[in-house]
């Protein structure tokens, strides 16, 4: 080890790791993020990759990245600009170089910045070689080259060598960060196990990437992320489409009802759909339909025949749905549709986030027809929150929307995951058999106002629904204008009552009366508690409360609202909740948005903030 | 005709039973009336209980039919109905679905779940009421309507070309294709059942009298004085015969069916004999489907096109489940949320 070496401690790091789709930067990323995780750190992150699968090579469409925040204190975001960046060509410096901190480590592989290279990136001067990264600790190394000749006596083709190189960088930021590398050689053999010359390859080089710190003697300084303090428990890794995934399983086990999921591929809701196709041993069936429409009609007649049926989804394939959902209402029957939303109008920004599509949930169909709408804040939230998606709709024999994005389902956090046993059973009862002579009503209704699931097969209830208007109790058709009116009414109120049956309002941060109530809901939750938090540190008398149910509100929220001598609500979207609550509330909200695809950082909430209360 | 299927659960029903209070709300004369009445006259006969069928329907005048048909039924939206029957039966293989459909719903703004549903294979009836029209929109031109169909959308005559059903669904692989009409009670009766015997996806088209707005499209077929000429009743085994006196028949010349009088020195033994098992027999068959003012034109078939095997999509979903469930056992909750990697924080 170069002697003069010195460990420097941090509280906390972001490394964004960036280079060309092949480069292989998510799993680099992955691997470092289980690495911190075992370590105990606590942590958050999220991937950016392109639209495109396969972009050309070295372009900046095609750069993929990942950022890692990680720290020995409570993280709630993947950082909003990175400590260190790795940057394997031309075109990953030129996407992320806004990306990083001023006097921040750049880490960058030489044979990226070739002639070649700089072209395919429309850089005229090759920013290694010029000034232009004066304000960064800039660390060039030939990756590619040190790569190969790691593994001159090995027997592969340049390009399987080649593929090793981001093994190579994880191996020198193990270094750089002072860590064991056990985590990645497990990985590395269990997935190359069967291919000795590709593991020996791999497990070379990463091992050659930590020696090049170790033995180099230009590097200087090592860094040191302490454990984290977090609640005693048995933790995991988890991202936001996984804990959607095991949250509607979990929902299916708690209530007895069989899942079925019925779905089209969509940009970032598919994980949902690969991940439970996968539990095929907890009986659920996965259906990818041929498009969003029969998606979302297959869910409907699974529900009729007693299914804990969902969807999912994101924006376009929510505007497809739109019909099928009034049909849901008026059949009033169980159904979850989940939209992971992401930049829109149209296909917008399929790889983006936004939280653009609330209006969509609570206005977007045709007639008077308002839907339950819930949404998660986090990656290991969205467990949570689809499983309260589902008992309010099996409960209630409404359809629900969940609202997730594809910030919080991308990205990944340590999740201290419940034991089955602690979970709240989902209590449901189908209507039994009728008796000889007795009449079946299949909209009649209990004290929540919800009607009986009456399933097939169920002696004595046969009975029709469909879409047209539906007399209250019998569920017989009915023109009649009063009982449309009638009906239109009860819905919604049904919609009302579910109020009753959720926790009231929790104030997140802060105090309970104060200055300034920032509100928030869905993915904004990290950013918007590190950035309150970090102001209520600095003396600033502000709160957060943020929203999981979104309709109907919890019941006290008004009061809590008028607690504050202002509400600030940020979205990443061009003021929905917000106008939602001034119609609500009649009170003056305050909007701050971002539409730029991109998550808040926790520095611009905070100035925002500043400037509010200056 | 094909045999009848007894109830076998002890329960006797009759037709009455599948009758509901509901108004039937058709005008009056339609060809729907008919298809209910055979409909419910099947439906004793095919020993199920009368809780383990459900009926699914989209939009248009012949998707009312679940409100007029006592077992349990969905009035979806328009075109889906073939979506939600393939979730229901997807969910709930042990239920009888039957879908009621028309050329409207489910060849134009479904005709995208018809064509999958038909590839996927589930075990389940469509019945197809085909009237060449639009009725409950009150009369404008439908992907089967006949070229220059003047309609109310189409004063000038229709120029688009229209679907051929039968033909449509070979092409999606349709396990089970065949054709009846509302006006001959007992081919139609034996084609429900021909249909519900069939494991897998039944496609079988109605021609349907929309006495309202598209009166007479099917007259040539329906009608005693021309039916015996025009209509070719096809038979398992048997040549293909028609005429007054059956004395028409088919011959195939190579590919190439050709019309034969067995009167004039045609031979009944160099007939085409039908053979619903033969799909290159089939695809030609359904291409009889020149109008009836195409000189020379073939008369039009009706019975079972086509008919094989093949395992339905939720006979293999319930195997790859089970398989799985043999293979792993059956899952366990906490063992899935912990995931594969996990650290203990004290």
């Amino acid at each position: 080890m170069a002697e003069q070496t010195t460990i420097t401690e941090l509280e906390e790091a972001v490394i964004k790791f960036a280079g060309d789709s092949g480069d292989g930067m998510q799993l680099t990323g992955t691997q470092f993020t289980t690495n911190a995780a075992l370590f105990g750190n606590d942590l958050g992150t999220f991937p950016d990759f392109p639209a495109e699968i396969r972009a050309p090579i070295g372009t900046v469409a095609g750069v993929s990245g990942f950022q890692l925040h990680f720290g020995s204190k409570e993280i709630f975001t993947p950082g909003d600009i990175c400590d260190v960046l790795v940057v394997m060509n031309s075109a990953a410096l030129k996407s992320n170089i806004r990306n990083i901190k001023k006097g921040g480590i750049i880490i960058a592989n030489t044979s990226g910045f070739d002639a070649k290279n700089l072209k395919l990136a429309n850089m005229t001067s090759n920013a290694l070689e010029d000034d232009s990264l004066g304000n960064y600790q800039v660390i060039k190394m030939d990756v590619t080259r040190m790569t190969r000749e790691a593994l001159t006596d090995i027997q592969l083709g340049m390009k399987e060598k080649d593929r090793c190189k981001n093994m190579f960088v994880l191996g020198f930021l193990y270094w750089m960060f002072n860590r064991e590398m056990d985590n990645t050689i497990k990985f590395l053999t269990d997935k190359f196990g069967k291919k000795p010359e590709v593991l020996e390859a791999n497990l070379r080089v990463l091992k050659a990437g930590y020696s090049y710190g170790d033995t180099t003697e230009t590097f200087t300084t090592r860094y040191k992320v302490e454990k984290a303090v977090m609640p005693a428990g048995t933790y995991r890794s988890i991202m936001g489409n996984q804990a959607t995934a095991l949250g509607l399983v979990a929902a299916s086990k708690k209530s007895g009802l069989p899942l079925f999921l019925g779905s089209y591929p969509i940009t970032p809701a598919s994980d949902i759909l690969h991940d439970l196709a996968k539990y095929k041993s907890f009986g659920v069936k996965t259906f990818q339909a041929e498009d969003e429409i029969a998606a979302i009609t297959s869910a409907i007649g699974a529900s009729f025949g007693g299914s804990l049926a969902v969807t999912t989804t994101s924006g376009p394939g929510m505007a497809l749905k739109t019909e099928a959902l009034g049909l849901a209402t008026v059949l009033e029957i169980p159904l979850v549709i989940i939209n992971v939303q992401r930049g829109g109008p149209s296909t917008g920004l399929p790889t983006k986030t936004e939280q653009a599509d609330l209006f969509q949930a609570y206005y977007g169909r045709n007639g008077e027809c308002p839907i339950p709408i819930v949404a998660a804040q986090s990656p290991s939230d969205c467990f949570n929150a689809v499983y309260e998606a589902c008992r309010i709709s099996v409960q209630h024999m409404i359809p629900v929307i969940l609202l997730t994005d594809g910030y919080i389902a991308n990205g990944a956090e340590p999740w201290r995951f419940p034991k089955e046993s602690e979970l709240e059973e989902i209590k449901i009862e189908f209507a039994k058999p009728m008796a000889e002579g007795e009449k079946f009503m299949p909209y009649a209704r209990d004290e929540k106002l919800s009607r009986p699931w009456a399933i097939p097969g169920t002696k004595g209830l046969e009975h029709r629904i469909g879409g047209l208007e539906k007399q209250n109790i019998t569920g017989n058709i009915s023109y009649e204008p009063e009982n449309h009116e009638f009906m239109v009414k009860l819905r919604e109120e049904k919609v009302e009552r579910i109020a009753n049956y959720i926790p009231e309002q929790k104030i997140d941060s802060g105090p309970a009366k104060g200055k300034l109530l920032v509100l928030g809901w869905g993915g904004t939750y990290g950013a918007l508690k590190a950035a309150v938090r970090e102001l209520n540190e600095e003396g600033f008398d502000i709160a957060h409360a943020h929203l999981r149910h979104m309709r109907p509100f919890p019941k006290n929220l008004g009061e809590i609202l008028n607690n504050y001598d202002k509400v600030l609500i940020p979205e990443i979207n061009n003021g929905q909740l917000v106008k939602i609550i001034r119609d609500k509330y009649f009170i003056d909200a305050m909007a701050y948005n971002k539409i730029q695809g991109l998550p808040f950082f926790k520095s611009e909430l905070m100035d925002k903030i500043r400037e509010i209360l200056k | 005709m094909a045999e009848t299927l007894t109830a076998t659960n002890g329960e006797v029903l009759t037709a009455k039973d599948f009758a509901t209070d509901q108004e039937i709300r058709w005008c009056p004369g339609c060809g729907d009336y008919s298809i209910l009445k055979q409909v419910h006259t099947i439906l004793p006969q095919l020993g199920l209980k009368q809780e383990d069928i459900v009926f699914i329907s989209g939009i248009g005048c012949s998707s009312r039919f679940p409100y007029y048909t006592e077992t349990f039924g969905m009035h979806s939206i328009h075109g889906r109905a073939t979506a939600v029957a393939s979730g229901l039966k997807a969910a709930r293989p042990e239920l009888s679905v039957w879908i009621v459909t028309g050329d409207g719903d489910g060849l134009s703004i479904g005709g995208n779940h018809t064509i999958h549903l038909l590839r996927r294979n589930f075990d389940m009836n469509i019945l197809l009421f085909n009237n060449e029209i639009y009725g409950l929109t009150k009369g404008q031109y439908s992907p089967t309507s006949p070229e220059n169909k003047v309609a109310k959308s189409t004063p000038f005559g229709s120029i688009d070309h229209p679907f051929n059903p039968i033909a449509l669904a070979l092409g999606a692989d349709a396990t089970f294709v065949a054709r009846s009409m509302d006006r001959d009670p007992a081919h139609l009766q034996n084609m429900l059942l021909r249909s519900y015997k069939h494991h897998g996806s039944s496609f079988l088209e109605i021609y349907q009298n929309c006495n309202i707005f598209n009166d007479m499209a099917f007259e040539s077929y329906t009608e005693k004085s021309t039916k015996k000429d025009e209509a070719l009743f096809m038979v398992q085994g048997q040549p293909l015969v028609f005429g007054a006196n059956n004395e028409k028949g088919i011959k195939l010349d190579g590919f190439k069916p050709v019309i034969v009088n067995l009167e004039e020195g045609a031979s009944k033994n160099d007939l085409w004999i039908h053979d619903e098992h033969d799909m290159v027999k089939a695809n030609i068959i359904s291409r009889f489907f020149d109008h009836v003012d195409v000189e020379g034109h073939l008369p039009r078939p009706f019975g079972v096109f086509y008919q094989t095997t093949r395992p339905t999509y939720e006979d293999m979903m319930s195997q790859q489940i089970a398989q799985v469930i043999t293979a792993k056992g059956e899952g366990k909750l906490d063992k899935l949320l912990a995931g594969s990697e996990t650290w203990v924080i004290e």
